[in-house]
C-alpha cells in the first residue's frame, strides 16, 4: 500500500541536520512497550487515555470528599468533621472537581478525538502535548499533597479575600492552591495553544470551517476561552501568592488593598471557565444525538455559531457572581442584562437537540440516554441559572444551597453526564471492546436518580435559607429532612460510579475471555474517526481523507434517491480503512516532557517551604528545557516501522516528486471557506 | 510547496523578495503559516491578557492611600511613598530606547537568517541579547535605587503593583535573552540551518512583543501622570 506522507506535520524535514541527541538520555527506542512507552509517549491517543485515567482517579478523590460533606450534613449537629476540616473538604472537593476532573476529562476527549475528527496524524506539537499532561498531573498531585503537609485549602474554590489571606487561613493550604493551580494552568495554556494550532493548521484537505464536526468546534471555542482566561487567573494567583508568601497586600483592605480585585480577576477567569467545562460536553452530545436519531444535526450552523456566541458572551457576564458584593447598581444592571442574553444561545442549542431528535428513529443506547440526560438536566440547571440573572432574587439566593443546586445541575447534570455519554460512545473506538449495554443503562438510571435526589432538594434548602458553607445546623432550623435525602442521593451516585467501574472491569474481562472484533463503525456514525479501525492504529489514518461534506463519513455511506429517501450507496466495510499499514512516520517518544514537568512541583515546594527545593526544581526544569531543545523533534533513525529509510517519503515530497493530489489541494480550504456560506451546504 | 533550492537563490535586493517564503521547508498547513509560528502568535495573544491584568492592577493601586492605621492590633508600617515620586524619566527613557533599539537588531538578525548569512545573524542576535541585558541592568539599577530610597516590594500596594508589573516584564525580557543565547549556541553548533531559519523569526516575534509591552508600560506607568 502506498503510504502517502502528505501533510502530516510530523515528517522529518529534509534539511534536518543529523545530530546525535545531546544529554544523558538517549532517545527512547521506538519499539517500547509496557509502562515505559506510556511515560515517554507523545501519541495524542495515549495522552488522551492518560488524561482520562488521571481524571477518573481524581474523580474518586473528589467524590470521596463529596461523600464526607454529605455525611457531615446528613443529620443536625453531626461531629464527623470539625469546622476547619469541613472547610478544607468542601474547598478541595470543589477545586478537584473543577480543575482535576471535569477539565482534564474534557481534555481526554479533546486530545483523543480532535486529530481524528480533523483527519490529522497527531496534534501540532506532540511533545508539548505530553508536557501538558505531565504538568497537569504533577500540578494536581502537588495540590493534593497539601493534605499531608498541614491541610488543604480552606477558602472555597473561589477563595475570596480576605479569607484567602494568611490572617484567616494560616495553613499552607491556599499556598498549595495558588501554586498548584499555576502549574496546572501552565498545562492547560500549553494544551490550548497546541490544540488551537492543530485545528487551524492540520485539517484534512477540504475540511473547511463549516464542515468541522461540532465536537471539534466546541473544543476549539473551549481552547480559545482557556487561552484568554488562564492568564487572568494566573495574574490573580500570582498576586495571591505574593500576598501570602512575600508580604504584599494586594487583597488586604487593612493595608490599602482591594478584596474586590480578587473577585473580579477570579470571575473574569471563572465565568469563561464555566463554559470551558460545559462546551466540550455540548460538543459530545451534538455528535451522539444525530447518530442515535439517524438524522443530521438540526441547524448545524446555528449550533456552531451559538457555541461561538457563548464563547464571546461568556466574557461579559462575570460580575453576576458578584451581585451581593456592593459593586453598584449600574454594574449590576449591565451584568444582569448580559446574563439574560447569554441564555439565548444556550437555549438555541437545547432546541436544536430536541429538533434533531424530533421525527428521528431514536435508539436509546447508553450514550443516547446520557445525552438526553444532559439535555434535560442541563435545562433545569439553565433555568435556575436564569433566575440568578435577576439581581434582587440573586441577592436572596447568593451563597445558599440554591446556588449549589444550580451549578451541580449544570456541571454534573451537564458536563459530567455528557462526558459519560462520550465514554460509552467512543469506548469501542478507543479500547476495541464494548461496555456492557445493560450495565450502562443501569449506571445511567442509578446516576440520574441519585443525582436528582442529591441536588434537587438543595433548591429547597437554599430557598429555606441554608447557607452553602454551614458545617452543621441545628434540628430546629428545618433543614434536616432534605439534607438526609441529599445524603442518600449522594450515595446512590457513588453506587452509580461503582457500577461504571464494574462495567469497565467486567466488559474488559469478557472481551479478554472471548475476544471479538469491533467494527470500525459500530454505531453507524457520521464523523471521520469512525472510518478508521477500532482500536485506532497508532498512525490514525493511513491516507489522509479528503473531505467534501459535513458528516463526510455518513455521506460516503449514504445518498438520497430521487424521492429524497436515504439509500445506502456503499458498504461500510468497503470504505473504512483497512488495518495494517506500515512505514508511516510518527513522532518519536521523548523523555523530556516528563522531566521538564517534574521540576515544577519542586519549585512549588521551594516557594512554600524552603528555597533549596526551588533550586533543585529549577535545575531539573532547565535541564529539561535544554534536553528538549537539543533533541530533534523526530529521531532520524527511529520509528518508521518496517521501513529502512523512513524519511524517504519526506524527501520525495520535499523534492516535489510523486506529490499526491491531495497535497496540491491543501491550499484550497482557505479559498473554499469564503465560498462556504454561498454554497449552501 | 516551497522549493528550497530556488528560494535560497533569491537575493535580498530582489523587489519580489518575499521574506515569508524564505527558509521555510515546513509542510503545507491550512493557514500557510507554520505550526511553530502560529503557536507563538496564539501564545502571545494569551500574554496580552496577562499583562492586561497586571496593568489594570497597577492602575487600580497607583494612587491608593497608605495603610489604614493599626487594625486588629497589627502593626502596620506603610509609607505613602509612590513609585511615581521616584521615577527618573530621563534614565528610564534611555533604557526604553535601548530596548527599542534591540528590536531593530532583532529585525536585522531575522533578515540575515533569511539571507542565510548565519555569521551576521549571530552577531545581530548577540547585539539584541546585549541590548536586552543592558535594559535589564537598568531595571536592576532602578529597583535597587527605589529600594534604597525606601520603596520596597511590600511598602504599600502601589509599590507592590509596580514591582509586580515591571518585574513580570523583566522576567519576560530575561527569558527572551535566554532564548537568544540558546539560538546563538545552537547556530554555532550548526543546528539552525537555513531551512530552520524560521526559528529566529519566532524568537523575534516574542522579542518584539515584549518590546511592545514595554512601550505600553512605559507610557501608562511612567509617562501618564
Amino acid at each position: 500500500m502506498a503510504i502517502v506522507e502528505a501533510r502530516t506535520p510530523l515528517a522529518i524535514e529534509a534539511a534536518e541536520p543529523e545530530v546525535k541527541p545531546f544529554g544523558v538520555f538517549a532517545r527512547p527506542t521506538g519499539a517500547q512497550t509496557g509502562w515505559k512507552s506510556w511515560l515517554t509517549s507523545v501519541d495524542h491517543k495515549k495522552i488522551g487515555i492518560m488524561y482520562g485515567i488521571g481524571s477518573m482517579f481524581f474523580f474518586f478523590i473528589g467524590g470521596g470528599e463529596a461523600l464526607l460533606i454529605r455525611l457531615q450534613l446528613a443529620r443536625p449537629n453531626q461531629k464527623l468533621l470539625s469546622a476547619e476540616l469541613y472547610n478544607q473538604v468542601f474547598t478541595m472537593h470543589g477545586v478537584t472537581m473543577v480543575f482535576l476532573v471535569v477539565m482534564p476529562m474534557a481534555a481526554a476527549f479533546a486530545n483523543y478525538l480532535l486529530p481524528l475528527q480533523i483527519g490529522a496524524r497527531d496534534v501540532a506539537f506532540p511533545r508539548l502535548n505530553a508536557f501538558s499532561f505531565w504538568c497537569w498531573l504533577f500540578g494536581s498531585l502537588f495540590f493534593n499533597s497539601s493534605w499531608f503537609l498541614g491541610g488543604g485549602a480552606d477558602g472555597g474554590w473561589f477563595n475570596y479575600a480576605p479569607n484567602n489571606g494568611v490572617l484567616y487561613s494560616t495553613s499552607h493550604g491556599i499556598d498549595f492552591y495558588a501554586v498548584g493551580l499555576l502549574i496546572a494552568g501552565i498545562a492547560s495554556l500549553v494544551s490550548s495553544v497546541n490544540l488551537i494550532v492543530t485545528v487551524l493548521n492540520l485539517r484534512a484537505p477540504g475540511l473547511t470551517w463549516f464542515k468541522l464536526p461540532v465536537f471539534t468546534w466546541m473544543t476549539l471555542v473551549t481552547q480559545f476561552l482557556l487561552l484568554f482566561a488562564l492568564p487572568v487567573i494566573t495574574v490573580a494567583l500570582f498576586l495571591l501568592m505574593f500576598d501570602r508568601l512575600f508580604g504584599s497586600n494586594f487583597f488586604d483592605a487593612a493595608n490599602g488593598g482591594d478584596p474586590m480585585l480578587w473577585q473580579h480577576l477570579f470571575w473574569i477567569f471563572g465565568h469563561p471557565e464555566v463554559y470551558i467545562m460545559i462546551l466540550p460536553s455540548f460538543g459530545i452530545v451534538s455528535e451522539i444525538i444525530p447518530v442515535f436519531s439517524r438524522k443530521p444535526l438540526f441547524g448545524y450552523p446555528f449550533m456552531v455559531v451559538s457555541g461561538i456566541a457563548i464563547g464571546f458572551m461568556g466574557w461579559g457576564v462575570w460580575a453576576h457572581h458578584m451581585f451581593a458584593s456592593g459593586m453598584g447598581p449600574m454594574s449590576v444592571m449591565a451584568f444582569s442584562l448580559s446574563t439574560m442574553f447569554i441564555a439565548v444561545p444556550t437555549g438555541v442549542k437545547i432546541l436544536n437537540w430536541l429538533a434533531t431528535m424530533y421525527g428521528g428513529r431514536l435508539k436509546f443506547a447508553t450514550p443516547m440516554l446520557f445525552s438526553v440526560g444532559l439535555v434535560s438536566m442541563f435545562t433545569i440547571g439553565g433555568l435556575s441559572g436564569v433566575t440568578h440573572a435577576f439581581a434582587p432574587a440573586d441577592t436572596q439566593q447568593t451563597d445558599t444551597y440554591y446556588i449549589v443546586a444550580h451549578f451541580h445541575y449544570v456541571l454534573f447534570g451537564g458536563a459530567l453526564l455528557g462526558l459519560f455519554a462520550g465514554f460509552y460512545f467512543w469506548w469501542p473506538k478507543i479500547f476495541g471492546y464494548f461496555l456492557n449495554e445493560r450495565w450502562g443503562k443501569v449506571h445511567f438510571w442509578v446516576t440520574l436518580v441519585g443525582f436528582n435526589l442529591t441536588f434537587g432538594p438543595m433548591h429547597v434548602l437554599g430557598l429555606q435559607g441554608m447557607s452553602r458553607r454551614y458545617f452543621t445546623y441545628s434540628a430546629d432550623q428545618g433543614f434536616s429532612f432534605w439534607n438526609m435525602v441529599a445524603t442518600v442521593g449522594s450515595f446512590i451516585i457513588a453506587v452509580g460510579l461503582l457500577i461504571f467501574m464494574a462495567n469497565v472491569w467486567k466488559s474488559h474481562k469478557a472481551f479478554k475471555k472471548e475476544p471479538y472484533e469491533v467494527p470500525a463503525d459500530p454505531w453507524d456514525a457520521r464523523s471521520l474517526e469512525w472510518m478508521i479501525p477500532s482500536p485506532v492504529p497508532e498512525y490514525n489514518f493511513d491516507e489522509i481523507p479528503e473531505v467534501h461534506e459535513l458528516d463526510e463519513f455518513w455521506h460516503r455511506k449514504y445518498g438520497h434517491d430521487e424521492d429524497g429517501r436515504l439509500v445506502r450507496i456503499a458498504k461500510t466495510e468497503d470504505i473504512v480503512q483497512k488495518p495494517g499499514a506500515t512505514g508511516i512516520h510518527l513522532p518519536s517518544p521523548s523523555y523530556w516532557p516528563i522531566i521538564l514537568s517534574a521540576g515544577l512541583p519542586f519549585i512549588g515546594y521551594g516557594v512554600i517551604f524552603d528555597y533549596w527545593w526551588a533550586v533543585l526544581g529549577g535545575l531539573i526544569t532547565v535541564a529539561g528545557f535544554l534536553g528538549w531543545i537539543l533533541e530533534p523533534s523526530t529521531d532520524p533513525e527511529d520509528h518508521h516501522a518496517d521501513h529502512g529509510h523512513g524519511d524517504h517519503d519526506a524527501h520525495q515530497l520535499e523534492a516535489g516528486e510523486e506529490q499526491p493530489a491531495l497535497v496540491g489541494s491543501t491550499d484550497a480550504p482557505a479559498a473554499e471557506a469564503s465560498n462556504e456560506e454561498t454554497s449552501g451546504d | 510547496m516551497t522549493d528550497t533550492l530556488e528560494n535560497t537563490s533569491h537575493d535580498i535586493e530582489d523587489p519580489n523578495f518575499d521574506i515569508e517564503s524564505v527558509g521555510h521547508t515546513h509542510l503545507p498547513t491550512n493557514t500557510g503559516v507554520s505550526n511553530e509560528k502560529l503557536g507563538m502568535w496564539v501564545f502571545l495573544g494569551s500574554e496580552c491578557l496577562m499583562f492586561g491584568g497586571l496593568i489594570s492592577t497597577y492602575l487600580l493601586y497607583k494612587n491608593r492611600p497608605g495603610a489604614i492605621e493599626s487594625i486588629r492590633g497589627r502593626d502596620i508600617v506603610s509609607s505613602s511613598l509612590r513609585p511615581s515620586d521616584l521615577f527618573d524619566i530621563p534614565f528610564t527613557s534611555v533604557t526604553s530606547f535601548v530596548l527599542l533599539a534591540s528590536s531593530l537588531t532583532m529585525v536585522l538578525a531575522v533578515n540575515a537568517a533569511a539571507r542565510n548569512d548565519m555569521q551576521r545573524m549571530r552577531i545581530w542576535l548577540g547585539s539584541t541579547a546585549a541590548l536586552g541585558s543592558l535594559f535589564i541592568g537598568g531595571q536592576v539599577y532602578e529597583f535597587t535605587t527605589f529600594h534604597r530610597e525606601g520603596l520596597g516590594f511590600t511598602t504599600n500596594v502601589a509599590s507592590s503593583a509596580f514591582f509586580t508589573l515591571t518585574g513580570f516584564h523583566g522576567v519576560h525580557v530575561t527569558i527572551g535573552i535566554l532564548m537568544l543565547l540558546v539560538t546563538i549556541a545552537m547556530s554555532i553548533r550548526g543546528r539552525i540551518p537555513h531551512s530552520r531559519a524560521e526559528a529566529v523569526e519566532i524568537v523575534g516575534l516574542y522579542w518584539h512583543f515584549v518590546d511592545v509591552v514595554w512601550i505600553l508600560i512605559f507610557t501608562i506607568v511612567y509617562l501618564i501622570k
